[in-house]
């Protein structure tokens, strides 16, 4: 059972690039690691969490009522992570900003609640929040990746703020981020990024 | 009957939701608060001590402020507090937050330090929303345009020196991005006379 959470998570179902949902945080919020990181762990968290929060409680929600109730649900556990996150580091804070409470509008948390935690048990709706949550992160730990290397020619940058700032020998610099190709840095270069991850993975799958 | 039921059940399980979620806030924003008001204090001290550039006072900074409204020089929209350096009580410098409303996109929030005898120590950008890569260079972290400020002050200028070089003044811009360095340079002037105008509010 966890292995097909595993592969619907990280490839079949992938939340950023197949279900394509949760593309504003994906986007815009991609302009180095860190962030994209830091984004991706809070959403983990807030999937896995609201995941198991539904699953005991389905056979109790009502059906007319099932959105309010998944909503209500998922705006609480964001707003603790968002004040969790506000105490544990302040400069990451800042650099995320509105995208940490728009956790709430991502698309991929309510639809996994939705689509897998409302009709399964706990267990494997535990799964299904932590894997479909991974999933996205890698999306946008690459994101950042590319995104960083091309338009600031850094990589690690703002590490320091998750780990510490004794950490900041960290960062990266490959080259003087004025040479940086700038339009990565841009939202436009968040799209063609996203749309290059995409055929990549339609190819693999064609190869199959 | 049935009918009856549903919303029953609809409000309890609503209800017992929302108490539940109320509750774990609330212990959330219990454990959290003083972290997070420890952290804006740390974050502003730290700030207010760098544009201060080392100058010595003995008060405490965060707790020595005066209010300022809404202001045709600083463009701010809400109250705005202007901390106040002093040793021995004697002001030694004041720290000014201001808005350029007219650069590139968006505003920018300045701050700047400055002297008793109306003299910049230094000023830093809080926060901005200019082209990355382009405008940008205004930001401390990009570049050390803004150290440009340090030691100008009203008198020590003529008018002509407030400008870009591109308009016959005495500051540095990059070719394709003036009307960022222009906004700046306005509105730390406009700080100056700021405090030049209101110098008695400052002294006591």
């Amino acid at each position: 059972m966890i292995k097909e959470q595993i592969q619907d998570g990280l490839w079949r179902q992938n939340a950023g690039l197949v279900q394509l949902l949760g593309l504003c945080p994906t986007l815009a919020v991609t302009v180095n690691i860190t962030n994209g990181f830091a984004l991706g762990v809070a959403t983990i968290f807030v999937m896995m969490l609201s995941n198991i929060s539904i699953s005991p409680i389905r056979n109790y929600v009502p059906e007319s009522a099932r959105v309010p109730i998944f909503i209500l649900v998922i705006a609480g556990l964001v707003t603790i992570v968002d004040l969790s996150i506000n105490a544990l580091s302040k400069p990451l804070y800042d650099a995320l900003g509105i995208f940490i409470p728009l956790i709430v509008t991502n698309c991929i948390v309510l639809a996994r609640v939705e689509a897998f935690a409302s009709k399964n048990s706990t267990l494997p709706s535990l799964y299904d929040g932590f894997f479909m949550g991974l999933g996205l992160t890698f999306v946008l730990i690459i994101l950042g990746a590319v995104r960083e290397i091309v338009g600031n020619g850094t990589l690690f940058q703002n590490l320091h703020f998750l780990i510490g700032e004794k950490y900041q020998f960290l960062t990266i610099q490959l080259f003087d981020s004025s040479d940086g190709f700038l339009l990565a840095a841009l939202p436009p270069g968040a799209f063609i990024a996203l749309s290059a991850l995409i055929v990549f993975l339609n190819l693999v799958n064609q190869k199959k | 009957m049935s009918e009856y039921k549903t919303i029953l059940k609809t409000i309890s399980i609503i209800s017992l939701l929302g108490l539940i979620f109320a509750i774990s806030l609330s212990i959330t924003f219990e454990k959290s608060n003083p972290i997070i008001e420890q952290n804006k204090i740390e974050f502003k001290t730290k700030l207010l001590n760098e544009v201060l550039d080392g100058l010595d006072y003995d008060n405490d900074l965060i707790g020595t402020y005066i209010r300022i409204k809404p202001n045709e020089l600083l463009k701010n929209k809400t109250e705005k507090y202007v901390y106040l350096a002093k040793k021995n009580n004697i002001l030694q410098a004041v720290l000014i937050e201001s808005i350029a409303p007219d650069g590139y996109s968006g505003e920018i929030n300045i701050l700047t330090a400055i002297r008793s005898d109306g003299e910049i120590i230094g000023t830093r950008i809080i926060d901005h929303k200019e082209t990355p890569g382009l405008g940008d260079y205004i930001d401390q972290k990009k570049s050390s345009w803004i150290s440009n400020f340090d030691g100008m002050s009203l008198n020590n200028r003529t008018d002509a020196d407030w400008r870009v070089k591109k308009d016959q003044g005495t500051f540095d811009y990059k070719a394709g991005a003036t009307i960022t360095p222009r906004a700046v340079i306005k509105s730390v002037k406009n700080t100056l006379l700021f405090y030049k105008e209101n110098r008695e509010l400052f002294d006591d």
